[in-house]
């Protein structure tokens, strides 16, 4: 299935998790955040929360800024 | 809630002040709260002559060559409290009357005849005689007759002042006569009025009820003036950045020594008067400075142009004396007897002009 | 001490950590400016390079993060960034930042008194970044934001508190705390806004694009140190005039013989 991940098309096996899906990045969950078709996603939720066809998925993090 | 700083300090804080501390009160551009305590204090007194030309420049600035002029209806002399320095108190034997809705409205025709534009109202303190429904149903009688309506009378809650505010009233002024609250007891025997804190919150009340302009001062006669000053000028400042949308006026009825009227307790000068609204000035270059006709004509044409912003002329403090010179129960006798046209002609030969309004209540939007 | 949203810091100067050459000079710098409120922004992750995470190379010291929604164009942007930031780091602090032209980055003050409105009933502590307009900055106040944050020029110009006049009147003003912020470009700069009596300065691309940038904290520190002691201690004030150092008499326009 394709997703939307950070703007750009992604192709991934069908009904995976959030979790898989950060584990795949090598992202860590502490340090970022999650946005799912616009809805922030609590990091307990990650495990129960499969991704669908066509869903946005924004990965977000802080960065430096003044 | 605003708690002005304890009266017996101030008073001693303000002995201390030196020749320095008023050079640099005088020097710099904006004298903040300690600065305003040094221009109070006897050791500015040598520098009165400056004090009145800065004052003079900082007023030119702010309001121009003008004067604004007002005078008082006064509704009521009927009064539930005992003060001891007022004419209304309710331990005096004077006669008591309550305007009706039509005498009043009379009263105001004779001085909307007259040419004022701005009036204040003014009455006793008692429920029974003037209240919120009689308030109201003057204020709608009225305003569309006169550019500014302004009330001194008991304090009211904030939704009784909206329902004014409502109804076309513009200002609201409320005295605290003396913020030394100890004395305040003292001469405050019973009444409404005897609680101290109620009317020391109550010109945040008017503020926050949307009142476009909001008066306070102390009687002056009372306590020292002095720390009545600084404690003025901390109450000012207080309100100012609660209520930034507010404007502010100050006002100093002064009593003076009269067979069969209240004897002073601490005499104000005429150079007192002068330093404290000069101190004033300096202190809030936006303040609206507010001297009656206690004061004598000589004294009011001296001062135009020096600090005051408002004068009123040609007032009458009983109840229905506009229209019947006889009327009898006067709040206090008057220092300036002359006509509007006097006082107006009095302003002009100083080069300043008399205004009769400076706002039209008809803007007013009170949705 | 400076309290804001019942927190107390005893650094007066805010740092931005945008710009820098590299997470480790950032942190050197931040540490050399013993500064206690750190502002941070909001991205995407760089799944290219997913180690890169600012949050690491801070986590040592304890600072107050006040993540911005730099970015945003309205209102609602910046409410979802907020919500974002809020996620992503538990706290409720936020610099608020509306900026719909890209060139000059100036505040949009209609958005940003819409957005400070909503953020605050939302719980967060609302810290808006603002033209120095005086009324704006009433409004702001009466509508929850925990301080304001006043332009001295635009961001990243370095050329220094150009809104002086403006600022005066908000620092009088203000119930809230102010903090000057955006094109503090030198020490004197934010010295010069400490005298004027602000309660804080943030400053970031005058001290990220330093020759040494971990000097220049160091200097940005000792200058609003010293800005704010000279402020305390109470100015004299300038003047055109040279002033008689004795009392004036007589012959003055404003003429006192009438009094009795």
């Amino acid at each position: 299935m394709n997703i939307t991940l950070n703007g750009k098309q992604k192709d991934l096996p069908s009904s995976q998790t959030l979790t898989q899906l950060l584990a795949d990045l090598e992202l860590p969950a502490k340090t970022i955040v999650v946005e799912l078709n616009t809805i922030i996603i609590q990091p307990d939720s990650y495990e129960k929360t499969k991704l669908s066809e066509g869903d946005q998925v924004e990965i977000i993090r802080f960065v430096g800024g003044g | 809630m605003f708690q002005p700083p304890d009266f017996k300090q101030l008073s001693k804080q303000i002995l201390c002040y030196t020749t320095a501390d008023v050079e640099k009160a005088l020097s710099c551009q904006r004298p903040d709260l300690h600065d305003i305590g040094a221009l109070l204090s006897p050791a500015a007194e040598p520098y009165l002559q400056q004090m009145a030309k800065l004052s003079s420049e900082i007023t030119l600035n702010r309001f121009g060559k003008t004067t604004q002029l007002y005078a008082p209806i006064y509704l009521s002399n009927y009064c539930t409290n005992r003060c001891v320095y007022c004419g209304f108190s309710a331990d005096n034997h004077i006669k008591r009357k309550c305007l009706t809705l039509d005498e009043a409205e009379k009263e105001a025709e004779i001085l909307h005849e007259r040419g004022f534009q701005h009036i204040l109202l003014v009455s006793g303190e008692a429920e029974n005689a003037v209240n919120i429904d009689y308030m109201e149903a003057i204020a709608i009688r009225l305003r569309d007759k006169f550019a500014a309506v302004s009330i001194e009378i008991q304090p009211l809650s904030t939704e009784d002042y909206h329902r004014l505010f409502l109804a076309g009233i513009t200002a609201v002024a409320v005295y605290q006569e003396t913020y030394n609250r100890d004395l305040y007891k003292k001469v405050h025997l019973s009444g409404k009025k005897s609680d101290y804190d109620y009317r020391l919150k109550t010109p945040a009340r008017a503020a926050a009820a949307g009142m476009r302009e909001v008066g306070i001062g102390p009687l002056l006669g009372l306590s020292d003036w002095r720390a009545e000053g600084l404690s003025i000028a901390y109450h000012l400042h207080w309100l100012r950045k609660q209520f930034w949308s507010t404007a502010f006026t100050v006002s100093f009825p002064r009593m003076r020594p009269a067979t069969g009227e209240f004897e002073p307790l601490q005499p104000v000068s005429e150079r007192n008067l002068s330093q404290l609204i000069f101190a004033l000035r300096l202190f809030d270059p936006d303040v609206g400075l507010l001297v009656s006709t206690r004061e004598e004509a000589r004294y009011r044409d001296g001062m135009i142009g020096l600090g005051p912003t408002r004068y009123s002329a040609g007032s009458c403090t009983a109840p229905g004396g506009y229209g019947n010179s006889d009327s009898e129960g006067e709040q206090f006798s008057v220092g300036d007897n002359r006509t509007l046209e006097e006082v107006c002609e009095a302003i002009r030969e100083k080069g300043f002009d008399p205004v009769y309004k400076d706002w039209d209540s008809e803007f007013q939007h009170t949705a | 001490m400076l309290t804001i949203a019942g927190t107390e810091f005893s650094s007066r100067l805010f740092l931005g950590t945008g710009k820098f050459s590299s997470s480790a000079v950032m942190a050197e710098a931040i540490a050399a400016s013993a500064c206690q409120m750190v502002t941070v922004a909001l991205r995407r992750v760089d799944l290219q390079n997913p180690d890169d995470d600012i949050m690491k190379a801070l986590g040592q010291r304890e600072y107050t993060f006040l993540p911005n929604t730099s970015g945003a164009r309205n209102a609602e942007e910046a409410i979802r960034l907020a919500n974002l930031a809020r996620a992503a780091c538990g706290s409720c602090w936020l610099k608020l930042e509306v900026t719909p032209d890209p060139r000059t980055l100036l505040p949009d003050p209609i958005e940003t008194l819409r957005a400070t409105e909503k953020l605050v009933k939302d719980g967060f502590i609302v810290l808006p970044y603002m033209n120095a307009d005086p009324i704006l900055a009433l409004k702001l106040q009466d509508a929850g934001a925990a301080a304001v944050m006043p332009l001295g020029s635009p961001i990243g110009t370095n050329q220094g508190v150009l809104t002086d006049f403006q600022i005066e009147i908000i620092i009088e003003q203000a119930r809230v705390p102010v903090v000057v912020d955006a094109g503090i470009g030198a020490p004197s700069h934010a010295a010069y806004a400490m005298e004027m009596g602000a309660d804080a300065v943030l400053v970031n691309t005058a001290i990220s694009v330093a020759g040494d940038p971990v000097a220049m904290a160091a200097a940005f520190a000792k200058a609003v140190e010293a800005g704010r002691s000279a402020f305390e201690a109470g100015m004299g004030q300038r003047s055109k005039q040279a002033s008689a150092s004795s009392p004036e008499t007589g012959n003055l326009s404003s003429n006192l013989e009438f009094l009795s």
